[in-house]
């Protein structure tokens, strides 16, 4: 495992995401974790700014960025003394002096000098002056000094790329592509890679190469590397077409939502229409105005901005339009910890609102698997005319993994009907499904008035009847609660019966997967991991499930809410909340070491 | 258009209207269905939608589709729906509370951009759905509920605020008299892009003759000013009187001497015009202050979709999918 770490400016997810995305062609799995600050360019050279990239790879299947990095790259003081206590006792650190001066040090609010103080006593550090290095390289290019040190990252890519037996072809095409208009930029950052790459053999720096074979036990298939945000932007197209309608975004830009609505903006050629609104409100007002015309509706956020949005999602209950609400999480409270993890907002999603206001829930466990959900959210959506909250989170959003694509044709389709028939039309009439009939502005007959106040039952007029009132909430609760009948019951991985459940919903499904069969594999411990897609309703089956273990360990990147809601549920079991708000994921130990401790407690 | 012919009762909904006795919200329903069975839009692609508000149980009423939606955020419901689907007529029915206060920055967005929306709203400068609090058009000094000292707050003046907002066509017209509603809405109706249009309406409970120093047919003569295209700027029980614009100044002149009105000019005489609300010499302007061509909102991200749609040819899910990067495991 690799942490890219250095200034906001240096380059850092460039380089991490080029890593990426060669290491996926290469054919290893693999996972990582951007964390870079919220300010776009705090004070170069500070802690402030310190922008890392994680990325972890391996020829067996992994399911986390990883815990604990065996390479640290530092591309200057600050980024070395924020990081370096992550790294691998043993593990390599490469430093890069041009940024250890006097000043830097200062500036990293540093004494001394940790490459010669002692600091990274244990440690293998290897020391270079990368920016010497670069300029060597570069002498005779047109460029400025300030733009040929800009290169620097390429240099190390290059160098990580030698150590690690990785084609540089890839990314030296990417460079072609990217600087097609500045071919004096992409020949510069070309040769910083080249030399980068070389000085791998050249300095002997190293004592030898890596080897990481591709994966063997990968599924055949096709395969290509996806982060999060994109997955989701492709489901919600794919689900649009699935049911056969366009689809309509209305969006406010937010951290670390603003890529979906940045992705989907390039799709006009499928008929996609964006709105970036004045608001969070806007966006989702937009939305239900384009359901109500016979669109796919759709919105994209993060917490705070759902939390403005809550009103007019009651609107979309009441007036019963499909609607598809994104959240993609951050730590919070208010503004919070902007680009950091959290899984907060699950409690908000459930009950966020004025009034019983049920909606259906969705969450994505892993980067690939927000296609999957967000095709599921539009299900739900259109078949039961309803809006429905897909949950991801920063996690999952800036993460990539290899996504084993479907197989197109293969998709279930569910296509939505705008009924045209006049006989016996009412606007609050109800199918099987208690879904409402989807009738749309422009067909002629059908004209009818909906609102935010209480219907009346098949009519859909106003109504103050109080007999009606409790009639139509409880159709809008069983109506939601009835999507438990197209949902499948979740698989437990690991045995049947257990000493102990860990059950767990979105992006930590990595830290307890691998935690949990890294304890059966190596320790024979009894344990077993559910890991919930649906949220609202909960599927059949889980009170069976639950039954059959000894033990229940619920851990969130939250203060217990997965945990408050199945205890309601499910009175008669006991669900231990383990809980972590720092603004950063599970690692695979912090589970496994809980997971031993709870059942040692237990003994 | 197609040639429809629909009559005023084609656009009435089976709904027992339920406004005060006496408000003026009647008046306006009566000329806004008149209307609309006049612009040759079949009533299927008519859809009326509105906030929260006496004004806002318009769509009620109304024999077409209709859309009743949350307090302030009709004109961002509309944006969608008119977006979605451009072939559909879109009138968003909004009062000063709902559009000025609450709704205030989707109001002016939605002028900004320039959304083929028409925008009635009924400015009575109160609160009347909530029982009499004063609004954000209501005078300085307005005792009421919320303000039984008289209101510290400086209203808004509608009109200023629509044309800085950019809105392409801002016009006012007053619940007293239905002839000048119905042409005002024709034109607004006919106009292609945002139709801003501030409707002096009465509300006989809580803030009754709030406009009646101007509205009523004896004062409409002497204290108001009708602004129509290509009309001279007069005034007066037999027009006698006119306006002429000089130096940012307005003065009174005979009639003969009176501007001629043209509501597509560039200068920002409109402003001018807006701000007679605020001269107690001078009439009060009705009629049409702005009327300007301009692309609007939803053509623009249509066209968008149609060019590159015709460019790209038609999105191909697979491909999309299936990128050149991906990798094959056996």
């Amino acid at each position: 495992m690799i942490r890219f770490a250095g200034d906001s400016g240096d380059g850092m997810q460039i380089t991490g995401n080029q890593f990426t995305d060669t290491t996926a062609k290469v054919g290893n799995d693999l996972a990582t974790f951007p964390d870079f600050p919220a300010e776009i360019r705090a004070p170069a050279g500070t802690r402030a700014g310190v922008s890392g990239f994680q990325i972890r790879f391996s020829s067996t299947d992994i399911y986390t960025a990883g815990d604990i990095p065996d390479v640290l790259v530092a591309m200057n003081a600050a980024a070395l003394i924020v990081n370096y206590k992550d790294v691998a006792p043993g593990g390599i650190i490469i430093a890069n002096t041009g940024n250890f001066t006097e000043r830097d040090l200062q500036k990293a609010k540093l004494a001394t000098n940790p490459l010669e103080d002692g600091t990274l006593d244990g440690y293998r550090v290897i020391a270079i002056d990368i920016n010497a290095r670069v300029t060597e390289a570069l002498q005779g290019s047109p460029l400025t000094s300030k733009d040929v040190l800009r290169c620097k990252n390429f240099y190390v890519l290059g160098l990580m790329y030698w150590l690690y037996s990785r084609p540089i072809e890839p990314t030296l095409e990417w460079l072609a592509a990217k600087f097609a208009k500045k071919p004096e930029l992409a020949d510069a950052n070309q040769t910083a890679l080249r030399a980068g790459y070389n000085s791998g053999d050249i300095h002997e720096v190293f004592q030898g190469r890596y080897e990481v074979v591709p994966v063997e036990n990968a599924l055949p298939g096709t395969y290509r590397n996806i982060m999060g945000n994109h997955a989701v932007a492709l489901g919600l197209v794919a689900g649009a077409e699935l049911a056969g309608l366009k689809l309509f975004l209305g969006s406010y830009p937010i951290t670390p939502a603003t890529d979906i609505l940045q992705h989907l903006s390039e799709l006009k050629e499928f008929g996609v229409i964006t709105c970036q609104m004045e608001d969070e409100i806007a966006g989702i007002c937009t939305a239900i105005g384009a359901s109500y015309a016979g669109m796919l509706g759709c919105t994209t956020t993060s917490g705070p901005g759902l939390a403005l949005k809550t009103e007019a999602i009651g609107l979309a209950i009441m007036t019963e339009l499909p609607l598809v609400i994104v959240d993609v999480q951050r730590a919070g409270p208010s503004t919070g910890l902007p680009t950091k993890v959290e899984q907060a907002d699950l409690l908000q999603s459930l009950f966020g609102r004025n009034s019983d206001a049920p909606l259906p829930i969705v969450s994505c466990a892993t980067p690939a698997d927000a296609f999957d959900c967000a095709v599921e959210a539009c299900r739900i959506a259109v078949q039961y005319m309803t809006p429905v909250i897909l949950l991801s989170d920063n996690y999952i959003a800036n993460g990539a993994e290899p996504w084993r694509l479907p197989d197109m044709d293969k998709l279930p389709r569910f296509p939505a009907v705008h009924v045209t028939d006049t006989a016996g039309y009412a606007p609050y009439s109800r199918d099987a499904k208690l879904a409402r009939p989807w009738a749309v502005p422009g067909t002629p007959g059908l004209e009818h008035r909906i609102g935010g106040l209480e219907k009346e039952h098949i009519t859909g007029n106003v109504s103050h009847n109080p007999e009606n009132h409790q009639l139509m909430s409880e159709m809008r609760r069983d109506k939601v609660l009835g999507v438990r009948d197209t949902i499948p019951t979740p698989e437990v991985s690991g045995p049947e019966k257990a000493d102990l459940l860990v059950v767990g919903w979105g992006s930590t499904f990595g830290a307890i997967r691998s935690g949990t069969e890294r304890l059966r594999r190596e320790q024979n411990v009894s344990v077993a991991h559910l890991h919930l897609r649906h949220l609202w309703p909960l599927a059949h089956g889980l009170d069976e499930i639950f039954a059959r273990y000894k033990q229940i360990l619920v851990p969130e990147l939250n203060m217990g809410q997965l945990s408050r809601l199945l205890q309601g549920e499910y009175p008669d079991h006991r669900f231990l909340h383990y809980g972590k708000v720092k603004g950063k994921p599970f690692t695979a130990r912090e589970i496994r070491e809980k997971i031993t401790a709870v059942l040692e407690a237990k003994s | 258009m197609s040639a429809v012919q629909l009559t005023p009762k084609d656009l009435k909904s089976d709904q027992e209207v339920r406004w005060c006795p006496g408000c003026g919200d009647y008046a306006i329903l009566n000329s806004t269905q008149a209307v609309l069975a006049e612009i040759g839009v079949p009533r299927e692609k008519m859809a009326i939608i509105s906030g929260i508000g006496c004004s806002s149980r318009f769509p009620y009423y109304m024999g077409c589709y209709g859309f009743h939606g949350i307090h302030g955020r009709a004109t961002a419901i509309a944006t969608g729906t008119k977006t979605a689907n451009p072939d559909l007529s879109v009138w968003v029915v909004t009062g000063d509370g709902d559009a000025m206060s609450i709704g205030g920055n989707h109001l002016i967005h939605a002028m900004r951009r320039n959304v083929d929306l028409k925008i009635l709203m009924f400015n009575n400068q109160i609160y009347g759905l909530t029982k009499g609090q004063y609004s954000p058009t209501s005078p300085a000094g307005l005792k009421t509920k919320t303000s039984p000292y008289g209101s510290v707050d400086l209203p808004f003046n509608p009109i200023n605020l629509a044309l800085g907002s950019g809105a392409t066509f801002v016009a006012r017209t007053v619940d007293t008299n239905p002839k000048h509603i119905k042409s005002t809405l024709l034109a607004a109706a006919a106009h292609k892009g945002i139709a801003f249009v501030e409707i002096w309406q009465n509300c006989v409970i809580f803030n009754d003759g709030a406009w009646k120093e101007w509205s009523t047919k004896e004062a409409r003569a002497e204290r108001t000013i009708d602004l129509q295209p290509g009309q001279p700027l007069v005034y007066g029980k037999d027009n006698e009187k006119g306006l002429r614009i000089s130096g940012g100044e307005v003065e009174v002149v005979a009639a003969a001497d009176a501007d001629v009105w043209d509501p597509t000019t560039a200068a920002p005489l409109a402003y001018i015009m807006a701000y007679l609300d605020e001269r107690e010499d001078l009439p009060h302007a009705l009629g049409i202050f702005r009327q300007h061509a301009k692309p609007t909102y939803d053509g623009a991200v249509k066209e968008q979709v149609d060019f590159l749609t015709a460019k790209k040819g038609k999105g191909d899910l697979k491909k999309l999918i299936y990128t050149k990067d991906a990798w094959q495991v056996s």
